[in-house]
């Protein structure tokens, strides 16, 4: 028995959205007479940070505290329209609408706030800590909440705003097949280590190496949380988990969290990686997206790294013990590739 | 089916109520006493979400019976908290960004207690021994191991 090691590596180009019939989403922005902001959204949270992603982007554009700024996703009958949270669109086609709507609504807030201060809404700014102010006189102030409050009560406006980010159906040109599926691309590089085991077939991961490029990174720690743990979904893609029966029968497919394969905290090896912030022209503050893409290079990035460790090239996944194993005596044994 | 009385310490305070034969405790537990944090994943033993602590030793609440923690003392994620502040783990968790979706974390976190109790600084394996029956989807664990180590006094000296 011998564990050989290998190294592979990946790169990808992905888009960020989809192209079917057109991607918008759609978010309102109203505040409340306590001087809160709401965000009414149906896109989804799962984890990946979306609530806290849109609760920044608000708060920057309207130029009050992030405390002030309260994001609901609770109810897709009754919040306006999203394509749903996949593709790595959230932050890019959400972000961007509920910039538009808060564009809209710190509008609306500045002339209220002119009105009570009687200047011009274009003689005004706000400073971030929820205050609104003559430029260059910051005594002749007013609070987010105090304006609110007039609007709500003596002057009879809605301070709220809608917005919507629609990426056009990109149709098929029938002569050349040219199309433009996505307005921008978010990319990828990874260099995975493997061990295999000829006696087994089983693989472990040894070390994962990667550099993400993804626009702004809107909030960095959630940027980590999203490929840490993602990297850990498209390995157990590569190795472990699948829908599929592994025999034709599908009686024998795994039904449950005991048969159905994920790797544990014993698993898990050292990841190091490092981020590119590009700024994408039309991203909510060059944001493009870290979502679903940082599960993506493991895939191929393990497959070669298999490869590079015994000779064997599988091109189904998962690649599971079984598989290499098959494919190890049907060579008539390992065969080690150079080292890069 | 008769049911049967059932006494037993639920986070320091004593409940009753009645169950089935059969019932398992993670149904008394969300159904009958109306504790929500253990959480049903598999309902078979695969997934850790519904793990509690029985007299300090953890177990997986699904393959429980109720019945045999009658007069014993149980503790779920419920319990851990001290009034409204958070338990120094579930202060770790999320300094660490040791959740996403969340679904594993009350499993996690009485996982990561039922170790901290017995052993205050644990090296980096015995943390992840500790967890080792407690699947994720999210996280790729590494935060929840980091979150677990910094809860520790001491633990990551010795990681």
């Amino acid at each position: 028995m011998t564990r050989h090691r290998g190294r592979g590596i990946a790169s990808i180009n992905y888009p960020i959205g989809m192209n079917l019939g057109g991607d918008p989403s759609q978010a309102l922005v109203h505040s409340n007479p306590s001087g809160k902001f709401t965000v009414a959204l149906s896109s989804i949270d799962l984890g990946q940070g979306m609530k806290s992603v849109t609760r920044q982007i608000c708060a920057e554009t309207l130029g009050v505290p992030v405390e002030d700024v309260y994001v609901d996703t609770a109810d897709s009958d009754t919040g306006p329209h999203c394509m749903g949270s996949f593709a790595s669109r959230g932050t890019h086609r959400v972000g961007n609408a509920v910039m538009a709507a808060a564009r809209e609504a710190r509008g609306v807030m500045m002339e209220a706030a002119a009105e009570e201060l009687e200047v011009n809404a274009a003689d005004l700014e706000t400073d971030g800590r929820g205050n609104i102010h003559v430029k260059g006189a910051p005594h002749r102030s007013i609070s987010t909440k105090d304006v609110a409050i007039a609007a709500q009560f003596k002057q009879g406006k809605t301070i709220s705003g809608r917005g919507i980010f629609l990426v056009p159906l990109s149709n098929v040109d029938p002569e050349t097949g040219e199309m433009s599926p996505a307005t921008c691309y978010a990319h990828a590089c990874m260099v995975a280590e493997v061990e295999v085991d000829d006696e087994t077939g089983e693989v472990a991961m040894v070390r994962m190496d990667s550099a993400y490029e993804l626009g702004r990174a809107l909030n960095p720690r959630l940027v980590e949380q999203q490929l840490v743990g993602g990297a850990w979904m498209g390995v157990s893609h590569a190795l472990y988990e699948t829908p599929e029966p592994y025999y034709p029968d599908p009686s024998h497919g795994p039904r449950d969290f005991v048969e159905y394969l994920m790797p544990g905290p014993g698993d898990i090896c050292p990841h190091d990686i490092a981020v590119l912030e590009r700024p994408a022209p039309d991203g909510p503050f060059g944001a493009k997206g870290p979502g679903e893409m940082c599960a993506n290079p493991v895939l191929p990035a393990v497959a070669n790294a298999i490869f590079n460790a015994v000779g064997v090239r599988i091109d189904d996944l998962p690649i599971t013990p079984e598989k290499v194993l098959r494919a190890i005596k049907a060579q008539g044994g390992a065969r080690p590739q150079a080292r890069r | 089916m008769a049911k049967t009385a059932l006494q037993f310490r639920h986070n320091g305070r004593d409940v009753a109520i009645f169950v089935d034969g059969g019932t398992n405790l993670l149904v008394a537990l969300r159904e009958l006493i109306g504790d929500m944090t253990p959480k049903f994943g598999c309902g078979q033993g695969g997934c850790g979400a519904c793990s509690v602590l029985v007299d300090g030793e953890l177990h997986l609440s699904c393959l429980t019976l109720a019945e045999t923690v009658a007069g014993r003392s149980v503790e779920t994620l419920d319990g851990i908290k001290d009034g409204p502040n958070l338990h120094p783990l579930q202060r770790a968790f999320a300094d660490n960004f040791a959740a996403q979706c969340g679904y594993c974390t009350p499993g996690m976190l009485m996982a990561a207690k039922a170790l901290l109790d017995r052993n205050p600084s644990p090296s980096r394996d015995e943390v992840v021994e500790a967890i080792s029956g407690n699947i994720c989807r999210c996280t790729g664990y590494e935060p929840i191991i980091n979150a677990v180590l910094a809860a520790a006094s001491g633990g990551r000296a010795r990681a």
